[in-house]
């Protein structure tokens, strides 16, 4: 882990995610801090803001100026909702800041809660992260017995209730309208915006949806001051960001990282390529976000403009690195059958279009592609692209259409020959069962 | 009562974690809990669940038939879900899916004649840098799955 | 207000307008499919995306809000393309079977595919396939023509009440379902059929009979319920294939219920009678008009001769029409008699020496939604008695905060959150409002009417019940206190006329208060009053015409088994008269036994006739169909009848003319449900003491059950709503007689003195305790007797 880490900073594994730990660290200082002094819920959002934070789920929507959407004079409860539906493919940092660091998370929220006014919240778990979901139940009542949360947290006026609720498999709840409609019992459909969730939320209250690497950072922004949060990173880029690095790399894991941390450095942390193979390409933020091939990441530093001047997208952080032996017809139709496996069924173009896309995929891998299945491709998911009512249709499309554009011979070379580019052995040889020396 | 009362303990405190009247929002968490103690998840299951949180039966269904780890079938007494996805697959993951239905002499969506396995192919688990990874009855996780691993395993889940 | 331009022109609209909204101003067509405009908004299908001005994205119209300057394009490239994009992914899975798909001709996706689709598939992979399902004997389903637009759950959500469909799976295996293969129950169910822009959902009885351009469509209105929809008739060589909703906004909306929809199919039942027949020897023989009018005038001209006019009495069906029920009631008094009544399930009648005009709804059914805040809802079975009525309170009740609260012995779920409800007994519905009258008395700070002042109850009385009746009320603004069918049933029905009068002045603002009405059981329950179809101040009413048997009758369109408050003494009085002249669609069973004159009438389809609505909407309409033989409208009958009796006033042209005759004027005017003081009564019917193992009958008339033409229509008696009588009881009333539910039990009516029937046990909590519900109107359950009284259960 880099020398700069905030949230993984100080852990020890699965022995020090209590209270008493946090506490060690730190921990619950901001937020007593914040109780003592009454601070004003307009200097804290003005601290996240000047703290350059934005947001760690995907979309790095500023922090500070979301939580300012929330409405001040409302009567009866708003709520806040933490995003740990983890499950876009490559992203694997909210499980661990959860599984080591729960409390940075709770004091983030109550610290949101505090800043919003918000009367209660619910940390939403990825349901295949159990463990993790009963571990943060666990938290949270360490955090009630000690008076952090509940009524009069910390013996002032100010009172928040906090829950966790758990997925049960449905990557879509990452959505966050479509995360509110699961708090709410109901499948998870992601609702039309407007009205959004800061004005019709959860049970159409008045709602703040935060990632839980976001609330995570809250403490360490209020304890080290928004401007030296924002000097670790860039302008625009502030503070630290917890990168998931996956595939064929040594020691795959989750690094966190100052924003604008060259590329080349993550991948040397993560041990380099696998078997001495060469990298070949790069998804740089979790499954959607569109490939870039190596000799554009090597030259790419690790924050939101640089990634996304590039042609793609910082997301979630989670990078998915390939070696020379992965055929990218095959990746591209894994991921397809994901996006299509994973479509809510709401809306025509991603219901009908994501599986018509998985079929022309899986037919040019299988040797059956036809001339025109390219630009069959690229039209359908030009077509789903923009036209959907929440971003899945967009995250099935992105990925299809980097893959068409940066490595289109591969896929030229299936159609015409009816087989890999890269030989069966190779990708087998790529694949196997690997697991880091350390783990 | 299909469910014993100590479950039905489990849905109250679930239920409480809702304002009231919002009960609904424990469905999740109820017919989670209804199948870990029933196995699978039956339409009659189902529906007393939809009675015990005042919610239209079709509706407790949307969800159940939604969510992909609950089971509308009967499973093995071991669920296994293996994650396939790219990241897991770049590590494995596909090879350790093979690996297992090699062992268990079954595929995918299969439960074996003894009725202790089934195998399932999972989607992200949200723990890709623990390739290869696997479920064990939707709530263990089970990381970093080489072929030895997965024989103790399987040897650990053969004498339950 | 908001200024928008659509394609060029300029619309104002007011704020919280949708650009589908605005475009419907302007003229202009976006295509949709799962937008409609009386349900929530999905904006899901995609269909109606179209470009605004500024937005990266193409936006759909029927989710996208108005704002101040919004310039938006329908027909741009960029609309037309994603429009076109969207057709495509809906046609790749979608079946090219049109040519057997009975949407075809109405489909809007066949419609739209002509504009926006493209000439050839692109999609060469193989086609999902969903397997049908199951929805009941009214609703088809095609399951791999659906789109998902999911109108129909919505429907069933927001409109019926009651989630009965579902959209589970997810993705491309989504799918329209209900929970495991459940029929679609709702009395209204068939509306979903409308709301299918495509061939998934279909009507069953429909099915395969014609194509949609082939039909042609006629008004009309509804036979059935008060309420009075507003309907469209399809025919195809003058037979009745289809009824489909004309659209009333200030009444049934797009909407109409099931009976409303499917009971066209008795139109063609075998029991249809389809020529003049005559009892001779004992059996049934066909004749002429001409010898059986003149067989029916000599029949009631010789009994007058022998016993007098007043041995003579005409029991009409309140589902009859004004015109029917007028040149009826001329007849009968033209003969000197003045036995007369079409109120045949009622049973106390001292309130019409005491009314002050005809009862009714006392408001418009539009102003439910914009004019009420509380409403009282007194001995009704609203949600099967009034099912669009129930629907329009059931939308005030979820999106305007209308409190509902009912009184009754019976508190089966009307899909309506109740605010309060007081279940009791029939004998205790009297003392039940004159408690809340003296609780909203004190929470209203009014004071009681001096008359009624003596009879308040003691302070017991007044339970927890029957004080949130009372809170709920006061809070209220603009309120409305209802009868229903069962108050208007009651043994003291006039009682409960006065009480609920006296609710409705103490409840809502100032000295009038709230607004008093009854729900209504038939199609012209104000009709006939207006027709004055009563007994005059001499004359014997329904229910003394059947206790004191007369010598002759005449009933037009009665089926007297079924549609009297005593089903075995209106038989036997029918049985034991000399001559029994019946003007009947069907001929029944219990008509064939007792008439000895059958005169084929005309159904609502086959004359024109008018029916005087709940809230006093009178609606002529025409002939949609020719009639089958020798059936004739009644209002022809009638008038060549009374020429034949050589009476004075039969001499008009036409219905109009006849109609002319009792709603010249302002009829509405004759709107009154004022009542004068009634003095209390304890009726006969109710034991002073409860006695072990009698219990008060609690009569429900099944919806499809309600008149002679639902019960003729096939497809209707399949439905769950036609299911076998049972016994209804309470748990604790049922352990009181230490029965079991699910045993089957010997029933008879205290009064009836015959064997009784057999009935199943079915616990009800709904049910009020020492009560016993009993569908009536259903050949099983004839023989308990009167719809009012005691019955008294036996282990067999």
């Amino acid at each position: 882990m880099s020398a700069h880490a905030l949230i993984l900073a100080g852990l020890d594994g699965d022995r020090t995610w209590r209270l008493q730990d946090y506490v060690a660290r730190g921990g619950y200082a901001a937020l007593k801090k914040i109780v003592a002094e009454k601070t004003p819920p307009d200097a804290i959002i003005a601290e996240l803001k000047a703290s350059g934070l934005r947001g760690r789920g995907g979309a790095g929507f500023p922090t500070g100026l979301k939580w300012s959407f929330m409405p001040r004079a409302f009567p009866g409860d708003k709520y806040l909702a933490c995003n740990s539906d983890e499950g876009e493919p490559g992203t694997f940092k909210d499980r661990d800041i959860l599984r080591y660091n729960p409390h940075a998370v709770i004091e983030g929220m109550i610290i949101g809660a505090w800043a919003m006014g918000c009367t209660r919240g619910y940390n939403y778990i990825h349901g295949e992260i159990f463990e993790i979901y009963r571990r943060f139940e666990e938290a949270l009542a360490e955090a009630r017995a000690a008076g952090l949360l509940g009524r009069n947290i910390l013996g002032s006026d100010f009172s928040f209730e906090l829950f966790a609720h758990h997925g049960y498999g449905a990557y879509i709840c990452g959505e966050e309208t479509a995360l509110l409609e699961s708090i709410e019992g109901k499948k998870g459909q992601p609702r039309f915006k407007p009205p959004f969730p800061a004005s019709f939320g959860i049970y159409g209250k008045p709602t703040t949806i935060n990632n839980t690497e976001t609330f995570a950072s809250v403490p360490f922004i209020l304890g080290m001051g928004g401007e030296a949060f924002l000097n670790l990173g860039k302008p625009n880029n502030g503070g630290t960001k917890i990168f998931s690095i996956s595939g064929h790399v040594n020691r795959p894991g989750n690094y966190e990282l100052n924003l604008g941390t060259p590329f080349a450095e993550l991948l040397e942390l993560a041990g380099g390529i696998r078997g001495g193979r060469k990298l070949k390409a790069v998804i740089p933020g979790g499954s959607s976000s569109p490939v870039l091939p190596a000799n554009i990441i090597m030259d790419c530093t690790l924050d939101y403009d640089a990634i996304s001047k590039a042609g793609s997208m910082l997301g979630s952080g989670a990078v998915i690195v390939m070696d020379e032996s992965t055929c990218m017809v095959k990746a591209l139709e894994r991921l397809s059958y994901f996006y299509h496996e994973e479509s809510c069924g709401q809306c025509t173009p991603c219901r009908e279009g994501t599986g018509w896309l998985y079929r022309v995929v899986h037919r040019i891998e299988h040797g059956l592609g036809r001339p025109g299945d390219v630009d069959l491709l690229k039209s359908v998911a030009g077509n789903i692209m923009g036209r959907t009512i929440c971003a899945l249709g967009d995250a099935a499309a992105m990925p299809v259409q980097g893959f068409v554009k940066h490595f289109g011979d591969e896929f030229a070379y299936h159609i015409e020959h009816k087989q890999c580019l890269v030989p069966r052995g190779v990708q087998d040889a790529g694949s196997q069962i690997y697991v880091s020396p350390s783990c | 009562m299909i469910l014993t009362p100590e479950t039905l303990q489990e849905f109250d405190r679930e239920i409480a974690k809702y304002p009231a009247g919002e009960q609904r929002s424990a469905v999740m968490a109820c017919l989670a809990l209804a199948q870990r103690e029933l196995g699978w998840l039956s339409p009659e299951t189902i529906e007393f669940v939809a009675n015990y949180l005042g919610m239209a039966p079709i509706a407790a269904w949307e969800v159940a038939s939604f969510y992909n780890m609950y089971d509308l079938a009967p499973v093995g007494r071991h669920k296994i879900t293996v994650c396939t996805n790219l990241p897991c697959a770049l590590s494995g993951g596909v090879h350790a899916a093979e690996y297992l239905k090699k062992k268990l002499g079954i595929g995918f969506d299969e439960t074996t004649p003894d009725g202790k396995f089934t195998l399932k192919e999972g989607e992200c688990m949200g723990a890709c840098g623990d390739a290869p990874v696997l479920l064990h009855n939707n709530h263990r996780m089970c990381s970093f799955m080489t072929k030895e691993r997965i024989d103790q395993l399987l040897a650990e889940l053969e004498k339950q | 207000m908001l200024e928008i331009e659509i394609d060029g022109k300029a619309v104002r609209v007011p704020g919280g307008s949708t650009v589908m909204d605005a475009a419907a101003v302007a003229g202009v067509y976006i295509p949709h499919f799962c937008y409609h405009k009386k349900l929530s908004i999905a904006a899901s299908c995609r269909m109606c995306l179209v470009q605004v001005e500024k937005a990266p994205k193409p936006l759909p119209a029927c989710a996208t809000p108005v704002t101040d300057g919004m310039k938006v394009w329908t027909r741009s490239e960029a609309a037309v393309k994603a429009q076109q994009g969207v057709m495509e992914f809906l046609l790749i899975n979608h079946p090219l079977d049109c040519p057997i798909c009975d949407q075809g001709g109405e489909c809007q996706l066949q419609d739209l595919s002509v504009g926006y689709g493209g000439a050839q598939s692109r999609y060469a992979e193989e086609k999902r396939v969903v397997f049908n399902k199951n929805f009941g004997p009214l609703v088809a389903s095609d399951a791999t023509r659906c789109i998902n637009c999911t109108r129909c759950v919505r429907f069933t959500t927001e409109i019926g009440g009651l989630m009965e469909l579902g959209q589970a799976f997810r993705g491309e295996r989504a799918e329209i379902m209900s929970f495991v293969e459940r029929t679609i129950d709702s009395e209204l169910s068939g509306n979903i059929i409308d709301l299918c822009p495509v061939g998934a959902l279909t009507s069953k009885p429909f099915r395969f009979s014609a194509r949609a351009w082939e039909l042609s469509r006629r008004r009309s209105v509804s036979p059935h319920d008060a309420f009075g929809a507003n309907l469209i008739v399809q025919t195809k060589h003058d037979v009745v294939k289809r009824v489909l909703p004309f659209a009333n906004e200030e009444l049934n909306e797009c909407w109409i219920s099931d009976k409303d929809r499917f009971s066209y199919e008795a139109l063609s039942s075998g029991e249809r009678l389809t020529q003049p027949m005559i009892r001779r020897d004992d059996t049934w023989q066909p004749v002429s008009w001409q010898a059986a009018l003149a067989l029916a005038a000599g029949c009631l001209r010789d009994v007058i001769q022998d016993h007098g006019a007043a041995a003579l009495g005409a029991l009409a069906s309140p589902h009859a029409t004004v015109e029917e029920l007028h040149l009826l009631q001329k007849l009968v008094r033209g003969l000197g008699s003045e036995n007369i009544d079409a109120r045949l399930r009622q049973r106390d009648f001292r309130a019409d020496a005491l009314r002050a005009g005809a009862p009714w709804l006392g408001m418009a059914v539009a102003d439910i939604h914009d004019h009420l805040d509380r409403l009282l809802v007194i001995g009704s079975f609203l949600r099967k008695d009034a099912p669009l009525l129930a629907q329009k309170v059931r939308h005030s009740a979820h999106r305007h905060g209308l409190q509902v609260s009912a009184i009754g012995p019976s508190g089966e779920d009307w899909l309506i959150p109740i605010t309060a409800r007081a279940l009791v007994a029939p004998s205790a519905m009297v003392a039940t409002l004159a408690a809340v009258a003296a609780a909203l008395a004190e929470e209203s700070g009014k004071a009681i009417s001096e008359t009624l002042a003596a009879r308040l109850p003691d302070k017991d009385a007044l339970t927890e019940d029957v004080r949130a009746i009372a809170r709920s009320l006061a809070s209220g603004e603009k309120v409305a206190v209802w009868l229903g069918n069962l108050a208007v049933q009651h043994a003291q029905a006039a009682e409960l006329h006065l009480w609920a009068q006296e609710i409705a002045r103490l409840a809502g603002e100032g000295q009038a208060g709230g607004r008093l009405g009854f729900i209504g059981e038939a199609a012209n329950s104000v009709g006939l009053y207006l027709a004055h179809a009563l007994p005059g101040a001499q004359g014997l009413n329904a229910w003394t015409m059947i206790t004191a048997p007369r010598k002759a009758y005449v009933l037009l369109g009665v089926e007297p088994d079924l549609d009297c408050a005593d089903g075995v003494a209106a038989m036997a009085a029918l049985a034991q008269a000399q001559r029994v002249v019946a003007l009947a669609t069907f001929a029944s069973p219990a008509l064939r036994e007792v008439a000895d004159v059958l005169l084929p009438l005309a159904p609502f389809t086959e004359t024109s006739g008018t029916y005087v609505n709940c809230e006093g909407r009178a609606q002529s309409f025409n002939a949609v169909a020719v009639a089958p033989g020798e059936v004739r409208p009644g209002w022809k009958v009638l008038r060549v009848l009374g020429n034949l009796l050589g009476l004075a006033g039969f001499e008009q042209e036409s219905s109009q003319a006849v109609c002319e005759e009792v709603l010249g004027g302002d009829f509405r005017a004759r709107l009154n449900n004022v009542i004068g003081d009634v003095p209390p009564s304890t009726p006969r019917s109710f034991s002073a003491t409860p006695v072990p193992g009698v219990l008060q009958r609690v009569a429900d008339i099944p919806i499809h059950f309600a008149d002679p033409l639902v019960r003729h229509a096939p497809a209707l008696q399949k439905t769950a709503d036609a299911a076998a009588p049972v016994l209804r009881l309470s748990r604790n009333t049922l352990d009181s007689l230490g029965l079991k539910a699910g045993e089957t039990v010997r029933v008879k009516g205290a009064d009836a003195g015959v064997a009784g029937v057999e009935l199943q046990l079915v616990v009800d909590e709904t049910v009020a305790h020492g009560c016993a519900r009993v569908a009536a109107a259903h050949p099983d359950t004839v023989a308990l007797g009167p719809l009012t009284g005691e019955l008294i259960v036996e282990r067999i």
